[in-house]
């Protein structure tokens, strides 16, 4: 057990944990923040996807002692309004059917469109593919990764005017 | 205040505040409605209805099926808002929990809840919206024929006449239930058929606690549970003394083979189990893939298959046919791998007992654990979480008995978790089965004798018996064996259809090819013969199904895509819905690809065009990934794959572009949570063979060893 501090969705935190417990764990059982999923554990799937530093990492192979000052981010905190252009695109082509693989496919293309404002198709594909969906909503997915780049396109080419 | 099934048609004492029908589902003629008033606080958590609206004009709607994705908890609400007249953004919609005096078929499975519940719903709606015209009518003084409602409000025939819906609650609460009433005209619809989201999708987006998995309760510690590696083997001892000594670990217990370890935390409990030693019966004996094949050889050959169905003389008519197709076609044991593993928790107190997790059949477990703690039923409560997929997996409630078993053990409230590992390998797998086809084709290439024989690990009848093309065949015999294996079993989406479509469209393409026939020419002939002069019983209907044919092969540009465009096609009628597929392959870099994919499913009414194209798009990526990559194979009775490393599923990049389109011709919907995936794997099969001229016989399709038996 070690007493350990974190920056998760840009408040400080502290909590009792063995230093190798998995960050998704620390999440999900220690802070109640139970959006990031498990699906596999292994980093096959995806369904635990954070941000560390603004990069998408899965979190149920990342020990939380490896997370140091780094600024946590989860689904929790992406936008509690659902206004992020990938929260508001995912709701307007409803993509969820299950759901639950979508909190890391929203970290994961949140990211991606971070790196990559404007991606191609096969960009989105390529960006995506690590995460598996079971219910297959893979072709939302994508469309909704082309329209939040639009959506955010309009809103930032707005805020300039 | 006690009600009993009967009791809860008639009135209720009133209390003002509330509006609220509901309906005695358990008779299936009669279902007369009845208003109820409840107190909204004292009956807070009780889900009286499917709908309720309260004088301040809020309008409930409560969704009594448990939600898998299959989008049931926004088409059900659909349909009472529809007839109820009300603006879709008006509503707010909640997850009723089980309630077996309140609802009836409170289960997710045979994509049978729309089927069931459509008429049940419009009469909701449009009960109250009658008697919220009455209620207005008679404030008016004026014939309540000369009024209508638009968007929650009532509008009566003169000048300043409108009411909200929420101003009328407490007179139309004090009217009597009309014994008929009207619905909407289809032209009318203003939400049924519309592009409506999903009502959790905010929760979702924004990662709100919904699953099982997420369930936190006061005093909850958690547990895993070790299971027998092998199916066949049993726990002979096991040693908990390091286990009891990891940090975080509170108890080791051992009940029915298994051995659970309970702690504070899940990666607690994860790490102390790995230091569980555990003796196992032998297990040389056990079953392997080999045991399986040779099962199989020998469920081909015995005498003692079962006669699912016989038309005419199959045997004599073989016997004389100009020409003889036959082929063998067969597919591995699959695991369900919902994304959210198995879970669930229980509270085992002496005189109540609370569960609470992803299961499809609430009432089951319910009675299940009753039977297992030796309680009565009514002292169990189930709340109903949404569920990260299911597939048929949340049919069997094992994991719901482990969690109440271990409760009452401990006598603690347990949340029990199944890794990714302990899901794959923990059974209630799609059986393993194998098809033996046989078709003979007289001098004019006519089909006059069909055969199949089945054979399945688990699977009970694996034919379809009474399914299209029986019914235009005058020579028929189908039959079935099955094995009793040690590697459990169960239903997996589209049960048995989903490998049996596949091998019997893509058998039937091998008997176009031979007898000359377009596929698609052939099987309308056939539909034709069925309309006029049918063969025996038959459980489908010949229109429907030569519809979606018609639809699908103008809708994919059937044989007019050019030499570069392979197209395979694909008919089957299942829970009551009827899809056709066309798949096309093309040839990428030397190898063949489907890359597309038209599906036209009539499932009648199509209550939420979104929906609706989510289940079929999705059906078809299931269809399509289990029928390409998916396995899980055996070594004396242990699974070889364990986790997403070694089981492949389909992902984001292999997917064809898929197009769903529906013939909505407004016959009372069918289910659309499974009939779309059973033809998939025939036009694949039959698309790939048209880009290859190799036939695949064998799933996985991308595996080694894809050819005919
Ligand atoms: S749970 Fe982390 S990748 Fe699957
Ligand atoms: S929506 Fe169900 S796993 Fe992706």
């Amino acid at each position: 057990m070690e007493s350990i501090e974190l920056q998760i969705n840009r408040k400080k935190v502290k909590v009792e944990v063995d230093p190798n417990t998995p960050l998704l764990w620390v999440l999900r059982d220690h802070l109640s923040l139970v959006g990031t999923k498990y699906g596999c554990g292994i980093a096959q799937c995806g369904a635990c996807t954070v941000w560390i530093d603004g990069e998408p990492m899965r979190s149920c192979v990342l020990p939380v002692s490896a997370v140091g000052k780094s600024a946590v981010t989860t689904i929790e905190g992406l936008n509690e309004k659902a206004e992020h252009p990938v929260q508001v695109a995912w709701d307007e082509l409803d993509v969820p059917q299950c759901g639950y693989c979508q909190a890391g496919q929203i970290m994961t293309a949140a990211a991606l469109l971070k790196k990559n404002p404007k991606p191609s198709h096969d960009d989105i594909v390529a960006g995506m593919s690590g995460n598996i969906c079971r219910c297959g909503t893979y072709h939302r997915i994508h469309n909704a990764v082309k329209r939040a780049a639009e959506i955010a396109s309009t809103s930032t080419s707005t805020k300039k005017k | 205040m006690k009600t009993t099934r009967r009791s809860f048609i008639q009135k209720t004492a009133l209390l003002s505040g509330v509006f609220s029908l509901g309906f005695d589902w358990f008779e299936s003629k009669a279902n007369t409605g009845v208003i109820q008033q409840m107190n909204p606080v004292l009956d807070a958590n009780r889900f009286n209805a499917f709908l309720s609206i309260e004088n301040t004009g809020k309008i409930i709607l409560y969704s009594p099926n448990p939600e898998i994705g299959q989008g049931i908890k926004t088409a059900f609400p659909i349909v009472v808002a529809e007839e109820l007249d009300v603006d879709w953004k008006q509503v707010e919609v909640r997850q009723a929990n089980l309630d077996t005096q309140l609802f009836e078929r409170q289960l997710t499975g045979g994509s049978g809840a729309l089927k069931h519940s459509w008429e049940r719903l419009r009469k909701a709606g449009a009960t109250a919206r009658h008697m919220l015209i009455q209620a207005a009518a008679q404030q008016w003084g004026v014939e309540a024929s000369t009024c209508k409602t638009s968007k929650g409000f009532v509008i009566g025939p003169n000048k300043g006449q409108k009411l909200a819906y929420g101003a009328l609650v407490d007179a139309a609460s004090k009217l009597a239930v009309p014994a008929e009433v009207s619905y909407k005209s289809r032209a009318d619809y203003q939400i049924i058929g519309s592009f409506v989201k999903g009502v959790d999708n905010y929760k979702v987006v924004t990662g709100k606690p919904q699953y099982g998995l997420d369930t936190q309760k006061s005093g909850m510690v958690v547990a895993q549970i070790v299971r027998p590696p092998a199916f066949g083997s049993t726990l002979v001892s096991f040693d908990a003394a390091e286990v009891k000594k990891m940090p975080g670990i509170i108890d080791v217990v051992s009940f029915k083979n298994k051995v659970a370890v309970v702690g504070k935390s899940t990666w607690e409990v994860m790490q102390a189990r790995k230091k569980l030693a555990c003796t196992y019966s032998d297990t040389s004996n056990l079953e392997s893939d080999s045991t399986h094949k040779k099962w199989f050889d020998e469920g081909m050959k015995t005498d003692k298959a079962k006669v699912e169905r016989k038309d005419g003389d199959f045997h004599a008519a073989i016997a004389k046919v100009a020409k003889v197709i036959e082929a063998t076609y067969e597919c591995p044991f699959l695991s369900h791998t919902p994304m959210e593993p198995m879970n669930f928790f229980a509270d085992v107190r002496p005189g109540s007992v609370l569960l609470a997790g992803p299961t499809q059949v609430p009432q089951s477990a319910q009675k299940a654990v009753a039977t297992l703690l030796g309680v009565p039923e009514n002292t169990i409560q189930v709340e109903l979480t949404k569920m990260g997929g299911g597939f048929g997996r949340r049919l069997n409630n094992d994991y719901a008995l482990e969690a109440a078993e271990l409760s009452s053990i401990i006598k603690m409230p347990v949340k029990v978790m199944w890794t990714r590992e302990d899901d794959m390998t923990g059974g209630i797998y799609r059986p393993a089965v194998r098809y033996h086809f046989k078709a003979g084709l007289n001098e004019k290439g006519e089909m006059t004798a069909f055969y199949l024989r089945g054979v399945g690990l688990n699977a009970g009848n694996s034919t379809r018996q009474d399914n299209f093309p029986v019914g235009a065949i005058d020579n028929v015999l189908i039959e079935s064996f099955n094995y009793n294996s040690a590697i459990t079993t169960g239903p997996w989406r589209a049960p048995i259809t989903n490998f049996l479509a596949s091998a019997e469209q893509s058998f039937l393409d091998e008997v176009a090819l031979a007898a000359g026939k377009d596929p698609i020419q052939m099987r309308l002939e056939w539909l034709q013969k069925v309309k006029t002069n049918p063969v025996g019983k038959i459980t489908y209907e010949p229109d429907r199904f030569i519809e979606v044919i018609k639809q699908v092969a103008e809708k994919a540009k059937w044989g007019k895509k050019g030499p570069n465009v392979h197209q395979g096609f694909s008919v089957y009628f299942s829970h009551l819905s009827y899809v056709a597929q066309v798949a096309e392959a093309k040839i990428v870099d030397g190898e063949a690809k489907v890359t597309h994919v038209t599906a036209v499913t009539d499932c009648g009414e199509v209550i939420n065009r979104s929906g609706a194209e989510n289940q079929v798009i999705g059906g078809i990526i299931d269809g399509y990934g289990h029928a390409m990559y998916s396995k899980l194979s055996f070594d004396k009775g242990v699974p070889q794959q364990k986790n997403f490393d070694t089981y492949k599923l389909i992902r984001g990049n292999e997917i064809p572009t898929v197009e769903a389109h529906f013939v909505n011709n407004g016959i009372a919907p069918t289910g659309l949570g499974e009939p779309a995936l059973p033809p998939t794997g025939g036009a694949v099969a039959n698309a790939l063979f048209a880009a290859t001229k190799k036939r695949l016989y064998r799933q996985p399709f991308a595996g080694p060893d894809n050819a005919n038996l």
